[in-house]
């Protein structure tokens, strides 16, 4: 993975010392709250509900077993002993206190971390497929271009001030890991009829309260002009992006508003532009100083076939299960991904604690795994496993209830924090998370539902992407109840699409009893092996609202 | 550097002094463009948030100060603007940004080619220096030309220890 060097490591230091000044300055009362706010955001420090809130950037979901121990280490020493994996492959504290944040900032400095761009209208930590270096499908390491983006958008001059805040994905294979279509700028990288790579660039794509899917608007950008057809978008976006109205600004609305055609047409000037003065050419050498980092390891010559795997899944039905649906093939034979679930059934999604963090950097020492990854469906991954290896890892992350066999199921559900954290957040998720999860505990009822995506979030910001959840749940506040609103047929994946609402919603009793009718609507109507979602798109809403709104 | 006083602004409608250099707005530029450049003096042109440079065409040349006004900090299209004044439009001229700066916003608009600010609160060149000095290096090419990380390492390249 990409390691600092002088001038990286210097530029974290610095901004660690800086912010100290800062809260320095608040501490002191030099600067009031308000004009302290957008130093703190630049920072990733937001003030919640109950105490501030520190979201640490994990620049396209790698982290090396050093980083993860200190991940726990911070997290017990300044916070509670956890930490809350976010579906932009971040990892928020919670409940931390403003004058200990530059020490934390100084610590993860050291291990070549950092808050940048965490929060803010600038460009967001950049977020990629975790299962990138990894995965059999793969044209080149989407980390790759991730870096360099994660360079060139740190503290730019230009777009620090945008309209609002920017969210961009890559992904390196044809299949969608990464949500790359719901992004401000989804880049796919692809490979043309002569054989080589290029980018094929998606803008609008996005969330929220108004959600839209991305429009191509680059078929396939050269290599060397990324970054100039890049920042022709963002040039656009900050010149053109509206700013009278908060809900109306993200570069979704622009795109909406003036079409696709003439979001082209603007960022086409630009680009052409750029590109002849020159000044962004993306300098070959540097990329190829940036790729080398992520060459993949140094793999062993093995077979396809692992006795001892195979042995395992036949004597094992625990294990035999848990590879069914978190291992995943590797593109060298012998080897294999797996997706560690931070979803055992009852406990809040995404959270991780210390204790954990520290025994998973053990584990991947004594596996021999450099990175672990976070994806954007609040798990983690350990890309790179030798298959004969797995039943031992696996009983070890079972005795840390690190086991839980659900990937891509039912239970495997991603949830905002909730009103039980968050100061927007107009309905609580976590604990709606955690009911549906119990119901539908039964490991083999969740197979025979199959792939079946549940996101929930606590208001319609979306953090828990409910719009593209194959069973989206938003909470809203209804005259001070909790009510939540059920959207199906959504999806994140490379067949992207929304979920629409179903009617009206249901309160918290409620509601884990109308996921349950969604789902015995889905098993009635399904064919063969179709997951909800293909029965939902084949259906549509009808037979669903009917069961769910039954006199 | 401090704002240069001997402007002085003139609102629309409000009579021209007789001499002096004046700053006006876009509209009374596009309205009165021959009186103000038959003055015969340094002339400022005051462009609002949501006014590009463009509008002002080819006469951008004939400006010796152009004035980005920020009306709240979070604005961030004065950047884009005194950008394209140095590259697209090929502005030599002054470059001032006025109203609502942050003063660790004075680092980034010294990079995309803003010479002075005339805030509540005076920039010197010194206060743009030590906050440009907090964080010592940059990576992006911007206006200011100054070397980044990438050339940096261009300089001395070596391979990655890993």
């Amino acid at each position: 993975m990409y390691r600092y060097d002088e001038f990286d490591a210097l530029f974290v230091r610095e901004r660690a010392e800086q912010f100290r000044g800062q809260v320095a300055r608040r501490l002191a009362g030099e600067l009031t709250e308000d004009e302290f706010k957008p130093l703190r955001l630049m920072n990733g420090l937001y003030l919640q509900l109950h105490s501030y809130m520190l979201r640490i950037a994990i620049p396209y979901g790698t982290l090396s077993a050093r980083q993860l121990r200190k991940l726990g280490y911070i997290a017990r020493k300044y916070d509670r002993g956890y930490g809350h994996f976010t579906t932009r492959q971040n990892l928020q504290l919670h409940w931390s206190q403003l004058p200990q944040v530059p020490d934390m900032l100084v610590d993860l400095a050291e291990v070549e971390m950092h808050c940048l761009q965490t929060s803010g209208n600038c460009v967001r930590n950049i977020s990629a497929d975790h299962f990138a270096g990894a995965a059999d499908d793969e044209i080149e390491d989407p980390r790759i271009l991730s870096e360099i983006l994660r360079q060139w958008s740190t503290l730019h001059p230009e777009f620090s001030f945008l309209p609002r805040k920017f969210k961009i994905a890559v992904s390196g294979s044809a299949a969608d890991r990464a949500a790359i279509m719901v992004h401000d700028i989804g880049i796919q990288i692809v490979r043309n009829n002569q054989g080589e790579t290029g980018y094929r660039v998606f803008v609008g794509g996005g969330l929220g309260r108004t959600p839209f899917i991305g429009h191509e608007i680059g078929h396939f950008v050269a290599k060397a002009d990324i970054l100039a057809f890049v920042e022709a978008i963002m040039r656009v976006y900050n010149e053109s992006g509206r700013r009278d109205n908060i809900h109306k600004a993200r570069i979704k609305i622009l795109v909406h508003q003036i079409g696709a055609d003439e979001i082209r047409k603007r960022v086409g000037r630009e680009f052409e532009e750029i590109r002849q003065s020159g000044a962004l050419q993306l300098p070959e050498q540097e990329m190829q100083r940036i790729a080398a980092y992520f060459r993949p390891p140094d793999f062993e010559g093995l077979s396809h076939i692992s006795p001892e795997f195979e042995h395992a899944q036949k004597t094992d039905v625990a294990f035999a299960n848990w590879v069914k649906t978190n291992v995943h093939p590797h593109r060298m034979p012998g080897y294999a991904i797996a997706t560690i679930s931070l979803k055992p059934i009852g406990q809040t999604p995404g959270v991780c604690s210390s204790d954990q963090m520290e025994a998973l950097a053990d584990l991947m020492d004594e596996f021999g795994q450099p990175e672990i990854r976070v994806t954007h469906e609040q798990n983690l991954v350990l890309p790179h496993l030798r298959k004969r290896d797995l039943f031992a890892l696996w009983r070890k992350l079972d005795a840390l209830e690190l086991g839980t066999a659900n990937h891509g199921l039912v239970t495997d559900i991603i949830s905002c924090p909730g009103l039980d954290y968050c100061d927007l957040a107009n309905a609580r998720s976590i604990n709606i998370a955690q009911e549906i999860a119990r119901r539908f505990a039964d490991l083999q009822r969740q197979h025979d539902l199959g792939e079946l995506k549940i996101k929930i979030s606590g208001c319609i910001n979306a953090c828990g992407h409910h719009h593209v959840g194959h069973i989206g749940i938003l909470g809203v506040d209804r005259k001070g109840v909790e009510n939540y609103q059920i959207l199906l047929g959504g999806s994140g994946a490379e067949d992207a699409s929304l979920g629409e609402i179903l009617g009206p919603g249901f309160d918290s009793e409620g509601i884990a009893d109308a996921v349950e009718n969604v789902v015995a609507t889905y098993t009635q109507l399904r064919h063969g092996g179709e997951r909800l979602l293909d029965t939902y798109r084949r259906v549509g809403p009808a037979p669903f609202k009917e069961r769910l709104y039954a006199r | 550097m401090p704002a240069d006083r001997a402007y002085v602004a003139v609102a629309d409608g409000e009579p021209l002094p007789a001499d002096g250099p004046v700053i006006v707005s876009l509209k009374r530029f596009q309205a009165e463009r021959d009186l103000l450049l038959a003055r015969g003096e340094k002339l400022g042109l005051r462009l609002d948030a949501s006014e590009s440079p463009e509008q002002i065409g080819a006469d951008v040349h004939k400006l010796a100060l152009i004035v980005l006004h920020v009306p709240y900090f979070r604005d961030g299209r004065a950047y884009s603007w005194a950008r394209l004044l140095r590259t697209r439009l090929g502005y030599k001229g002054e470059i001032r940004v006025s109203g609502h700066v942050l003063r660790d916003q004075v680092a980034f608009f010294a990079r995309v080619g803003v010479d002075s600010f005339d805030l509540p609160r005076p920039v010197s060149e010194g206060d743009v220096a030590a906050v440009q000095a907090e964080i010592s290096q940059v990576y992006q090419h911007s206006v200011d030309g100054r070397e980044t990380i990438w050339d940096l390492r261009a300089r001395r390249r070596q391979p990655p220890a890993s």
